[in-house]
């Protein structure tokens, strides 16, 4: 149960940089100006970030930079400021998503302030910042120290798996993220081995979730708004380990 | 095995008996006369002898009533450093000091074992424990690394049937350790949880619904999980009578409480003084419990806002002008600004405000802030800009500690604070004694200011948000200012650094920080002699967090003189080799070595972090897979 005063915010659409050529799942094209380039620079070692300006307009409501625990700010300060930050950016993104010339199932823009009465919007200095924040804990395989990521800072899988690609940032990973889209299956790789265009769509990890019911599932499989309602930390799982998940699992509404 | 330390030293006391009925009950020390400070060497000191004759006795005698005066003079030390020192005294007074000893803290719930301690002191009311450091709030450790407070809530009860208080920090504590606490004092009091995890709504329901003697329950900076199946309504829980709820703080709870509930025990709670609410209580609700609480001292207000537009809006300014003894606001968690002019009523008695939550800018602070002449805490967000730090140099000459938190914590960001407002603060504000300052550009010379402007520093804490990033006008780096804060602020306690800095400010730091306790580094310095400078400069350095700095194993060596005096020393990311820190490990046998590494099959070199703490106890059994402790 997440505390989203108002609204919630279903937008489900679909995006990707680039494909495998063994993914026989199509793929669809979001004509948005936004990329998730594979090849935009994130690395963890480097002092400043650079990031076309596409890339940051997404990204740019993920919790400060990559580097783990800076600046010292305790995670639950975290949670308030973000809030702010995201619902000026989430609207941006709503309204572009709006223009773009994609094939979206479902998009249904939310008002950010967060109360069914659009009325009172009219006031002023109405803080947009009610929405609650859902930091879960995510832990990568052969990584000791896990982080946590804000999962009210993003509203697509793609941003997620992309934060999370940052985060972990590892030269030779690759994640997968399979988004299931009213039966229709797309192959979502977010992030890539810098040096290779990913070779034979085959990855070394791949997203789970433990859900409410403490099942291990994988990230995509259902709508995102329902994937938030029942995340309750993930799991950047390898590959070799995954197999005993159920792949075409849904969750019951 | 080396020892660094002589064991303290002895009387003729120890030759005594320890027949005498009721301080001889605390004559059996299980250990050596090993205080908190120091772990000497682990030596054996058994019964000792048992009374002869008579004459033995009539010699007792004096003894006893020099013992008796100890225990009535030893009651009214409550400084735990002087009880440290008078315990170091001889035999007798140890035991005396240890049968007098009410407030027992533990700085590290790994220094010393549960048995030990609650073996050692037998009459104690009051019990700080303190788990995780610092850093850890910052996911740079694993989530099970420990710190677990149940082995501590069972020797708790078994020890202490009469226990009354228990404050925790950076601890994991469940539900069952809650109702483990709820079950076993009957007289319990006060609980306070600080920056802990691993409770839920049902721990905290057991605690209220129990303990019908509570009268602190504050939850602090602490994740309870919300994501509970038998979520419970705790407030609820509370007994139907009056209450002895003297401060109820629940402000990080991140999901809403039965407000209904929460009324009824406000009205029932006549010793009510502290109470702070988290954000989903709503202005109009926080509005209802002002006026059944008008006697309140401390008050978090909740959200701060309204989701709904009433028609008619309660006089909020009343409410407030009605607690006429408020004298610390926080709260403001979801701001509606239009709200803000409600607490002028109270400004000129306030004495801490926390706007740390608080988007608000310059004007907006300024017409409240231009009113509160007594304050001496403030929090803010740096909305507040240049501008907004002016007006509290203007007004707030008797600001004591002030913190300034980013909006906006990316690195590339442009900030609205600087050296201008920083400057402006050290000018009007000169008893400052803590300053915590986040943003993004900062000068030598403004800090230079400070340290001359505000002598009285005892926390300097400076968080330039861009790693390396030099002086803003000169491009140089900022050792000059922290090198002046050190050589000015001549009793700075707690120190940490940040932008461009080279070996020179740690230099500094070495050579005039003599009584800084706690120094926090990250992505500082350049070679292991700043390191250095700090280990054999600092006698009194207690608690040193490095991270992502270029300090190896000759700088980890420099300090193995220190290392017993130290609560513990972090260093992350750093250039550390694994056999460096096992010979520590071998060096120091009182030392406890934890590694973890970067990654499972990377080279057992690429040392993540080495996190190391003096023990009386030796290794601890629960640490997770991925720590090592090295031996």
């Amino acid at each position: 149960m997440y505390q989203t005063k108002g609204s919630d915010e279903n937008m489900v659409l679909s995006s990707e940089d680039s494909s495998s050529p063994d993914e026989t799942e199509c793929h669809l094209q979001l004509g948005l100006s936004l990329s998730l380039s594979p090849y935009a620079t994130s690395s963890l070692s480097s002092r400043s970030r650079t990031s076309s300006h596409s890339h940051s307009v997404l990204t740019n409501n993920a919790p400060t930079s990559q580097v783990v625990g800076w600046p010292p700010l305790r995670a639950y300060r975290m949670n308030s400021y973000n809030s702010h930050a995201k619902s000026q950016v989430t609207e941006v993104f709503n309204s572009m998503v709006e223009n773009s010339k994609a094939n979206i199932a479902v998009v249904r823009k939310s008002s950010d302030n967060g109360s069914v009465d659009n009325s009172i919007i009219g006031k002023e200095n109405r803080n947009p910042r009610t929405r609650s924040s859902l930091f879960v804990k995510v832990k990568m395989d052969g990584v000791p120290i896990g982080r946590k990521v804000d999962l009210s800072a993003h509203s697509s899988y793609e941003t997620l798996a992309q934060s999370l690609e940052d985060m972990f940032n590892e030269p030779n990973t690759v994640l997968t993220c399979k988004v299931g889209l009213n039966g229709v299956n797309h192959g979502i790789i977010a992030g890539a081995d810098r040096h290779s265009k990913l070779f034979d769509g085959s990855s070394n990890f791949v997203l789970t979730y433990e859900d409410k019911e403490g099942d291990w599932m994988l990230v995509g499989d259902v709508p995102w708004w329902m994937f938030i309602s029942s995340v309750r930390r993930l799991r950047i799982m390898r590959t070799s380990e995954a197999n005993g998940l159920d792949w075409k699992n849904r969750t019951a509404d | 095995m080396r020892d660094n330390h002589p064991p303290p030293p002895t009387s003729d006391d120890d030759h005594r008996s320890s027949s005498l009925p009721d301080l001889a009950r605390g004559g059996q020390i299980t250990d050596s006369s090993s205080s908190k400070t120091r772990p000497g060497p682990g030596s054996s000191s058994s019964s000792l002898p048992q009374p002869g004759s008579g004459s033995e006795l009539q010699a007792q005698f004096p003894d006893q009533v020099l013992e008796n005066v100890l225990e009535n003079v030893l009651h009214f030390l409550s400084s735990r450093r002087d009880r440290n020192a008078a315990s170091l005294v001889c035999r007798s007074w140890c035991r005396a000091e240890a049968l007098t000893r009410s407030e027992l803290f533990i700085g590290n719930c790994y220094a010393v074992s549960p048995r030990r301690a609650t073996a050692r002191f037998s009459r104690v009311r009051s019990v700080t424990v303190k788990g995780k450091p610092r850093f850890a709030d910052f996911d740079l450790m694993p989530d099970d690394w420990g710190a677990h407070f149940a082995p501590w809530a069972t020797a708790l009860a078994q020890a202490y049937p009469w226990l009354e208080k228990i404050h925790l920090k950076r601890m994991s504590v469940t539900d069952e350790d809650l109702a483990v606490v709820a079950d076993s004092f009957s007289g319990f009091r006060e609980l306070v949880l600080v920056c802990c995890e691993g409770f839920g709504t049902r721990g905290l329901a057991a605690v209220t619904s129990k303990c019908r003697l509570l009268r602190v329950l504050e939850v602090v900076e602490s994740l309870v999980e919300p994501v509970s199946e038998d979520e419970v309504d705790w407030v609820s829980c509370f007994p139907e009578t009056q209450t002895h709820l003297e401060s109820l703080v629940f402000d990080c709870v991140e999901y809403p409480v039965n407000f209904e509930a929460l009324e009824g025990l406000v009205a029932r709670s006549p010793g009510l003084k502290k109470l702070r609410l988290n954000r989903f209580v709503s202005m109009p609700q926080l509005y209802r419990l002002m006026l059944r609480a008008p006697q309140l001292t401390h008050l978090g207000t909740g959200s701060f806002s309204d989701s709904e537009a009433l028609e008619q809006e309660p006089d909020y300014a009343s409410a407030f002008a009605a607690c006429r003894s408020l004298v610390c606001l926080s709260g403001f968690r979801e701001i509606w600004a239009n709200y803000l002019p409600a607490i002028l009523p109270v400004c000129a008695n306030l004495t801490s405000l926390n706007l740390s939550y608080a988007d608000v800018n310059a004007d907006q602070l300024r017409s409240v802030i231009c009113h509160c002449r007594k304050l001496q805490i403030l929090w803010a967000l740096d909305s507040i800009g240049d501008e907004g730090l002016q007006a509290v140099a203007t007004t707030c000459h008797d600001l004591r500690e002030l913190r300034v938190f980013p909006v906006d914590a990316r690195e590339e960001s442009e900030g609205p604070v600087s050296e201008v407002g920083f400057e402006a603060i050290s000018k009007g504000c000169r008893k400052l004694e803590s300053i915590l300052f986040f943003c993004q550009r900062m000068t030598n010379a403004a800090v230079v200011a400070m340290s001359k402007n505000c002598p009285d520093l005892l926390v300097f804490r400076l968080c330039i948000i861009g790693r390396y990033r030099p002086d803003a006008v000169t491009q140089e780096p900022m050792d000059e200012g922290f090198g002046a804060i050190v050589m000015n602020c001549r009793k700075l306690t707690r120190l940490a650094v940040s932008g461009l800095l080279t070996d020179r400010a740690f230099e500094y730091i070495g050579r005039y920080g003599k009584l800084v306790r706690t120094l926090s580094v990250a992505f500082n310095g350049d070679t292991d002699l700043a390191l250095k400078y700090v280990l054999e400069g600092c006698p009194n350095m207690q608690k040193l967090e490095i991270r992502d700095c270029p300090f190896g194993d000759a700088a980890l060596r420099s300090g193995l003189h220190h290392y017993y005096n130290m609560r513990f020393l972090w260093m992350s990311n750093c250039k550390l080799t694994r056999q460096a820190c096992q010979d520590v490990a071998r060096a120091l046998p009182h030392l406890v070595v934890e590694v973890i590494n970067k990654e499972d099959e990377a080279a057992v070199d690429d040392i993540e972090l080495l996190y190391m703490y003096r023990s009386l106890d030796g290794p601890r059994d629960d640490a997770p897979q991925v720590v090592t402790i090295l031996h």
